[in-house]
């Protein structure tokens, strides 16, 4: 259980891919943070980070947390970007069985959690496989 | 700083106590460890390790609603929280009240009670251990984190899966032996393998079960200990380190680097290094973090973790001692207690208490307890004194 103020304080960066660049070692990161994981510099940006990148993990959950039970199996996955970042994120459109490391994908907008009586649905980016 | 030694140590036997609250467990324990001193010495603190009270039941001022049930009212009572972790926490907290100088004698516990609650309220409560804006938000479970690693390791060492399912094999093997084990009887690795699949490639039989149980363990200056028993241990050394809690942000996330940090500090505090282990008690949540755990204590080269176990090194007879208890598969899993069990369990072993488990001729023991999936992890090692 969420705040709605929370939720949408976080919407920019969940709804976008938005993370930072350090200005100071070039690093890029996601989510933001105040300062660089590499190097502790306070001086960084926000920055869009790119939509298309591959699976390097994956999983598929079958028994889920209170509140996610109306998707399974829930397929989870690390996906690396075009730049080497990696996020933590879901697969969509796609057939559990068809899913591999290494497949190509993209970013797309999706509800990642249903609203309930006392919250609103929450909105963030999924991957499904590229479509060239 | 002073030289910390461990007194006494109260354990409940881990299992489903529909017929105990997690008050009545904490005391079972606390109890035990309080009547083996006497009545000269009263702890001065107690330190509680737990993850998921408020979670489960909806209780904070939680160490002292604790200290009130078993007559400790008025001494400083708080619980340290550091997800499954909290109990390695809990005694790295004690360690340093009592080698500072701040009190002569402290009670450290762990207490979790998991199976009152339906399972999906459970996993939700275990998966706030990860990003709860980033990653508990998509409805992870705790176990996919896990999955997640487990794949990437398979595939990057070639570790063959029947490896994982020996690793459970052993642990409900030594439990046998554990009186107050949750699992004690034998599995196969078919068994593992037929298991069902929990986050792929994790089946049930890769996994510590739901638990309930307490243990508590008492704390004293060395000076003190002598006063009190001839059988204690002393706390030689200890380390606690973190990682990234947001995993994709992990340098390199088949590395257990908070507790490469951890161990090294342990190690070096204490004089010793893996090969000086006698006997070891790692965090083995799921088959894949008991094998990373080996390597993240330097008993094994990153990516070689798993030939430990095909070779036999980590048997009850084997070079390396591992969980004679069971760990955390078969001894089984209460979460925020686990890192005291593990600490009362190397006290045992080194004051030849441990019965059955008894590894011979053991000095030098180490309990390493894991937050999050690898995320906050702690290192303690025993010496006898």
């Amino acid at each position: 259980m969420s705040s709605p103020t929370h939720i949408t304080r976080l919407a920019p960066y969940r709804e976008k891919l938005i993370g930072q660049e350090c200005l100071t070692c070039g690093n890029i990161q996601y989510p933001p943070r105040k300062t660089c994981i590499r190097c502790g510099s306070r001086n960084l940006k926000l920055k869009e980070l790119p939509r298309y990148g591959k699976v390097v993990t994956y999983t598929l959950i079958y028994y889920l947390p209170e509140g996610y039970d109306y998707i399974k199996p829930k397929a989870i996955a690390i996906v690396e970007l075009a730049n080497g970042v990696r996020v933590f994120s879901e697969l969509t459109d796609v057939k559990p069985t068809d899913i591999k490391t290494g497949m190509e994908v993209e970013a797309v907008l999706r509800l990642i959690k249903k609203g309930g009586s006392n919250e609103p649905p929450i909105y963030g980016i999924k991957f499904r496989p590229r479509i060239r | 700083m002073r030289r910390v030694a461990i007194v006494s140590a109260g354990m409940v036997k881990v299992g489903r106590h529909v017929d105990k609250s997690y008050k009545d467990l904490f005391a079972e324990a606390a109890l035990k460890a309080l009547d083996c001193i006497g009545n000269e010495v009263i702890p001065e603190a107690l330190i509680v390790g737990n993850q998921m009270s408020s979670s489960l039941f909806n209780q904070d001022s939680f160490g002292a609603i604790l200290a009130d049930y078993v007559g400790l009212t008025g001494i400083p009572a708080f619980k340290v929280e550091a997800a499954c972790g909290s109990g390695g926490a809990a005694v790295y907290t004690g360690y340093m009240a009592v080698a500072s100088g701040l009190h002569d004698c402290v009670m450290v516990a762990g207490v979790e009670k998991e199976t009152d609650h339906a399972t999906p309220k459970v996993t939700f409560a275990l998966g706030k251990a990860s990003d709860a804006d980033y990653e508990l938000i998509y409805g992870t479970s705790f176990v996919g984190l896990n999955a997640l690693i487990m794949r990437l390791y398979m595939e990057t060492y070639k570790a063959p899966r029947e490896a994982f399912a020996k690793f459970a094999v052993l642990m409900h093997e030594n439990a046998v032996n554990n009186p107050y084990a949750q699992m004690r009887y034998r599995i196969t690795v078919e068994d593992v393998l037929k298991s069902p699949v929990i986050a792929d490639p994790i089946r049930l039989l890769d996994s510590a079960p739901l638990s309930d149980g307490a243990a508590a363990i008492i704390m004293c200056s060395e000076e003190l200990a002598r006063k009190i028993t001839k059988d204690y241990s002393v706390i030689a050394g200890i380390g606690m380190g973190t990682d990234h809690v947001y995993i994709a942000s992990r340098r390199d996330l088949l590395s257990l680097s908070a507790s490469l940090k951890a161990a090294e500090k342990a190690y070096r505090m204490a004089s010793v290094g893996p090969k000086d282990i006698d006997v070891v008690e790692v965090h083995d949540a799921f088959t894949i973090m008991g094998i990373m755990a080996l390597e993240g204590l330097k008993l094994a080269k990153q990516g070689h973790g798993w030939k430990l176990v095909e070779e036999g090194v980590i048997a009850k007879d084997g070079d390396i001692p591992v969980n004679p208890s069971g760990g955390l598969k078969a001894r089984g899993h209460p979460v925020g207690a686990t890192g005291v069990y593990q600490v009362a369990e190397i006290h045992t072993q080194l004051t030849n208490q441990a019965g059955k488990m008894q590894v011979p001729n053991a000095n030098v023991g180490l309990a390493q307890s894991i937050g999050g999936a690898g995320t906050i992890i702690s290192v303690t090692i025993l010496k006898r004194p």
